[in-house]
């Protein structure tokens, strides 16, 4: 409970999260019947893996049809941009699938009527090297995340407005180790969510994985930022996949103006 | 389910589990922290479940350049053999709905690893004391039957105040009463399943307000010394305690980053 300066006695959100013990309680006045519509929808819950031009699903897990070596996956919309536009545009990459997810929380009834806008994920395997999603057993890979956060998000002993932003900071799992391309991101900041779901799952099961995050002031797609990934290029992953660098600044300066005019909202 | 470091589990039979609830203040984690950095636990595993907010960070209680570089997770056990000590670390919250399912996953741990007793330390909202509690120490101590009867000489003679029940309903007069620890996280729901499942458990919880949770934490650390002796216990001067318990580095920047100098 807090007072404001109103004198209003208001519910304040408890740091630790625990506004949900009363779902403890909620969990006693709730009915069977409650407990059962509950599981059922959990159960709906459900990650699918397809072919996208076909919409039908992977007969095998995606490992096991494609079993790669090097995993390399882009969270938000920069990281992706610097994925499209560094590495998949040296080579020919080929779709091999996509994800699907579905939880009650989504606004459709079930995963086959999502919009391709929601919960999606693509994969792609490199047609003309094997060792990326080809055929080294699963022991061997190693993976690596990419993504954005904002830079008050970033702890330090300075003012957060003072700092060079965009930057870009590493973390890695025990088992990784090649050299990281940046420092790596000291305590006490952490990461959390998707990015941080994978790293802990490579930290536990032992798989080498290195999380590259970019701290950056601006959250849409931007050109400085993206360009702040250019230091995972000089990367033992990287290195050998990306071709031509000054054709993918084009791509990437030509991506950018694409979405610049769709946001203009005078137009 | 627990995995280890290494290649193979460890065998913790007859170990005491020190565990934290996710409660007000964070305290009981708070608390854990300074018991790992203090007694320079070793990390043996990972508890690793979906029902914690996925985290990641480095390592939390690095002292120089060299050991600053180890990941750590959501949900981490440390060890100290030679005092038969685990501590279970956890750093996020619990998922919705996924509360009741861990108390399941980490009691039936406890039981396969044959722990001997397990020790949680939590909060309460201090706002909910009653008059009665108002006017005495913050700290309070729950042993579920089993335990009850292992400690009952060591804790007559420490003088602990043990959890008074409250009515079940406080709005009705006449209601019932029973153990509530408002704040308390997943506290009650340990305990509960503990009575019934007679495994030996304690709980040292403390009453406390949001904010600066340090010194709870400090306080609580030293409730649970007076009883295991973790570390030495010295004069009843004060800020003597503070300097007993050794801060995490990671302790660091907790209310957030430094201002910019032209605030000023």
């Amino acid at each position: 409970m807090a007072a404001t300066f109103f004198g209003e006695v208001v519910k304040a959100p408890c740091r630790a999260g625990t506004e949900d013990e009363d779902e403890e309680e909620e969990g006693r006045r709730e009915t069977p019947e409650d407990r059962e519509v509950r599981r059922q929808l959990a159960r709906k819950r459900e990650v699918r893996l397809l072919r996208r031009q076909t919409k039908t699903s992977l007969e095998v897990s995606l490992l096991e049809k494609y079993p790669c070596s090097k995993f390399i996956i882009a969270i938000g919309n920069n990281a992706v941009a610097f994925l499209s536009s560094f590495v998949m545009n040296s080579g020919v990459w080929e779709e091999v699938g996509c994800a699907k997810l579905w939880n009650e929380w989504c606004r459709t009834t079930d995963a086959i009527h999502l919009s391709p806008a929601e919960a999606f994920c693509v994969f792609y395997h490199l047609k003309s090297n094997p060792s990326v999603f080809g055929s080294c057993p699963r022991k061997n890979m190693q993976i690596t995340i990419l993504t954005s956060r904002h830079v008050t998000d970033y702890k330090t002993s300075e003012s957060t407005g003072s700092l060079p932003s965009p930057f870009l900071k590493a973390l890695k799992t025990q088992n990784f180790k090649d050299p990281v391309c940046c420092s790596l991101l000291e305590q006490p900041n952490i990461v959390h969510d998707l990015p941080a779901a994978v790293l802990s799952y490579c930290q536990v099961w032992k798989i080498p994985a290195v999380l590259y995050l970019c701290y950056t002031d601006v959250m849409k797609l931007d050109l400085i930022t993206v360009e702040a990934f250019k230091p995972i290029l000089s990367s033992r992953t990287l290195k050998g996949l990306v071709k031509n660098i000054p054709q993918s600044t084009e791509i990437l300066k030509k991506l950018m103006t694409t979405n610049e005019i769709q946001s203009n909202i005078y137009t | 389910m627990f995995v280890p470091c290494g290649e193979s589990v460890p065998d913790l039979t007859g170990f005491t589990l020190l565990m934290p609830a996710v409660s007000v203040g964070n305290v009981g984690q708070l608390a854990i922290d300074l018991i790992i950095s203090t007694l320079n636990m070793c990390k043996i595993g990972y508890f690793y479940t979906d029902c914690l907010v996925p985290m990641v960070g480095n390592n939390p209680y690095a002292t120089a350049e060299a050991n600053s570089t180890e990941l750590s997770t959501n949900t981490e056990v440390y060890s100290l053999p030679s005092r038969k000590l685990v501590a279970l670390q956890l750093r996020s919250l619990f998922i919705k709905y996924k509360s009741k399912p861990f108390c399941e996953k980490l009691l039936s741990w406890v039981r396969s690893s044959n722990f001997t007793r397990v020790i949680i330390l939590s909060s309460s909202h201090s706002y909910h004391r009653n008059d009665l509690q108002l006017r005495s120490t913050p700290f309070r101590y729950l042993f579920t039957p089993s335990m009850q009867k292992s400690v009952q000489n060591k804790i007559k003679s420490l003088n602990w105040e043990e959890m008074e029940k409250s009515p079940c309903i406080p709005e009705i007069n006449d209601s019932e009463f029973c153990i509530r620890i408002p704040g308390g996280g997943i506290t009650k729901a340990l305990y509960d399943e503990s009575c019934s499942k007679e495994i030996q458990m304690a709980v040292l919880l403390k009453f406390v307000s949001e904010g600066d949770n340090i010194p709870d934490a400090l306080g609580l650390v030293e409730y649970l010394n007076e009883w295991l002796q973790i570390i030495k216990p010295c004069s009843d001067d004060p800020t003597a305690s503070t300097l007993r318990w050794k801060i995490p580095s990671s302790w660091r920047l907790l209310f957030g980053s430094g201002l910019p100098p032209a605030l000023f």
